[in-house]
């Protein structure tokens, strides 16, 4: 009764006003904050002094920032066209009517409803190399154990298949969605033309697909660019920073030494970058509408 | 002649059928092996993960679980704080949806515009000052420190607002022409259409708050105030990783459970609610 009574003319402010309180005070007010908090040099619970752009200057020149930064696009690189290519093949091989394929989606998008925690708990002891499965699965065969969680070079390897494992569950539902609004009567005029399995794959089904390949990338990314617990928690970064991210870096800075001024200004640094993947999905889907347009 | 198309079309190739087994195989075996060392005594695994594969098989590890307060604190904790947040975001999400998609007002199209903005804006941008925010407020160590921040939910106010647009027009100008007030018109007209939308949201927020792990890392610094994720990750670093690595197992698959079960029952919803929201 009370909630429609706010103003007796404009009763919508009285319905989004409770949404808007909550959005402005713990999302809008940080962010606004955030890039304050940035410009600002904090030592251990001190009161802060500001510094103008100090912290972005020092973040540049600092090598542990840099090698994070390399790692996180790298594997963001390692993920997303291998996380995609998987996931695109799955959704064309399962989507069809039947019990099977039933299950097979539910054992695929099983792993996404499990926690980093539990994911890297599983994957520490997979892929540690004297008592893990691989390591076991190798020396049944006679092989050498991988590494994976103490070299340099198979670190990134290492978060990039946990990763994998992880999150193939919704980029291959999101494609299995994008197939289903194909219009069956297509098919069925491109099997009257006698096209081939091919030739009906590359002119109906990959252009029909173009939008929502670019929304799996463009999410992936932006996802992959914010890596953290498999980090933290699969390799602590290491050895030495080989597989540090820069949400590890911001948390390091943060919570480790309290350098809060330090970090936010990594944080607006990632974000200036996730931005611009995500204005690029807007523009490249937006591009791709018009293309479906002009069809 | 079609139907013979379309069923051509639904027979899977040997190769592709050889190759999906061996992917779903890779798929269930990290999940069967922690299965089966959660089954196994701590003193056989010591520097043998492979004793795994055999008998003798044993509950203490189980049981070691129930009977320790703290994991089941965790558990508690998590359920607060899940069933808080989902409950919080249906509320507000379905008050706003219905303010933006059914009501006139000044500035509508300009605070909708606002609220889209969040979708922009990571989590990671706004944590630290999150952070300061809630030591301020003297939030952190509580469950509303650990609700608020799941609140914020731009994607389910445009969520909602789009699925109210839908409804149509004449439902609630016959009752607004009869006198009722826009908050009976919302709870006795558009709540009860809204259901289906309202489950998708509750199981996304419900998961999604389930598994958050930076959030309730940075905030509680009290164990009795972690939840599941964030006091699993602490065992896993207390714990000797080889004298506990059953008992870790065991609450790594104890944790995974009431997910589990979310997933059971709700997975044509899930799967269905995934594939049609995101492609709007």
């Amino acid at each position: 009764m009370s909630a429609g009574a706010g103003t007796r003319r404009d009763p919508g402010y009285a319905f989004i006003a409770p949404f808007l309180l909550v959005y402005c005070l713990v999302l809008i007010m940080p962010a606004l904050h955030g890039i304050w908090l940035s410009m600002y040099v904090v030592d251990i619970w001190g009161d802060g002094r500001f510094a103008g752009l100090a912290n972005y200057g020092r973040l540049f020149a600092d090598p542990v920032f840099a090698q994070s930064l390399v790692n996180t696009l790298v594997v963001t690189l390692m993920v997303v066209p291998i996380l995609t290519a998987i996931a695109l093949a799955l959704a064309l091989a399962l989507n069809r009517a039947g019990r099977g394929a039933a299950v097979l989606r539910g054992i695929f998008f099983s792993s996404a409803v499990l926690s980093v925690t539990i994911v890297t708990l599983i994957w520490r002891f997979i892929l540690a190399p004297d008592a893990g499965l691989l390591g076991e699965a190798a020396q049944a065969i006679g092989a050498e154990p991988l590494p994976f969680l103490s070299s340099p070079g198979l670190a990134l390897w290492a978060l990039a298949i946990t990763t994998i494992w992880w999150s193939i569950g919704l980029p291959m539902l999101l494609f299995l969605a994008g197939l289903q609004q194909i219009p069956g009567d297509l098919y069925e005029a491109a099997a009257l033309d006698r096209a081939s399995r091919w030739r009906t794959f590359t002119s109906i089904t990959v252009p029909a697909l173009k939008r929502t390949t670019i929304l799996v990338v463009m999410l992936q990314t932006a996802a992959q660019l914010q890596l953290f617990g498999q980090s933290q928690l699969l390799t602590a970064g290491g050895p030495s920073g080989a597989s540090r991210t820069v949400v590890l870096f911001m948390n390091e800075t943060a919570f480790g030494r309290w350098e809060l001024g330090y970090a936010q200004a990594a944080a607006e640094v990632l974000f200036v970058i996730i931005l611009a993947v995500t204005l690029t999905q807007y523009w490249l889907t937006g591009r791709a509408g018009e293309g479906e347009h002009g069809r | 002649m079609a139907a013979d198309a379309v069923a051509a079309r639904t027979r899977l190739p040997l190769a592709a059928a050889i190759l999906l087994a061996i992917g779903a195989a890779i798929m269930l075996t990290p999940l069967l092996w922690t299965l089966a060392l959660s089954f196994k005594a701590n003193s056989a695994l010591i520097g043998n993960s492979g004793a795994a594969l055999g008998p003798p098989w044993t509950l203490e590890n189980y049981g070691a679980i129930l009977g320790n307060g703290q994991t089941m604190r965790w558990l508690l904790n998590s359920m607060i704080v899940s069933a808080g947040t989902t409950v919080g975001v249906l509320i507000l999400t379905s008050l706003a949806g219905y303010g933006f998609a059914r009501l006139e007002f000044a500035g509508r199209r300009f605070l909708f515009l606002f609220v889209l903005m969040g979708l922009a804006i990571p989590g990671q941008a706004v944590i630290l000052s999150q952070h300061q925010l809630f030591a301020w407020a003297n939030l952190h160590n509580s469950y509303p420190g650990l609700i608020l921040p799941g609140l914020t939910t731009s994607f389910g106010v445009f969520f909602m607002t789009q699925y109210m647009r839908a409804i149509p027009r004449e439902l609630d100008e016959a009752a607004l022409l009869d006198g009722a007030s826009h908050w009976r018109i919302f709870t006795r007209v558009i709540l009860p259409l809204t259901v289906p939308a309202q489950s998708t949201l509750a199981v996304f927020t419900f998961l999604g708050s389930w598994n958050d792990y930076w959030w309730p890392l940075i905030s509680v610094t009290r164990s009795e105030m972690y939840t599941l994720t964030v006091g699993l990750a602490a065992a896993q670093m207390n714990y000797a990783q080889t004298s506990g690595l059953g008992y870790l197992m065991a609450q790594a698959m104890f944790a995974s459970l009431p997910i589990f079960i979310v997933y059971l029952i709700f997975q044509k919803q899930i799967i269905a609610a995934m594939a049609g929201t995101a492609l709007k």
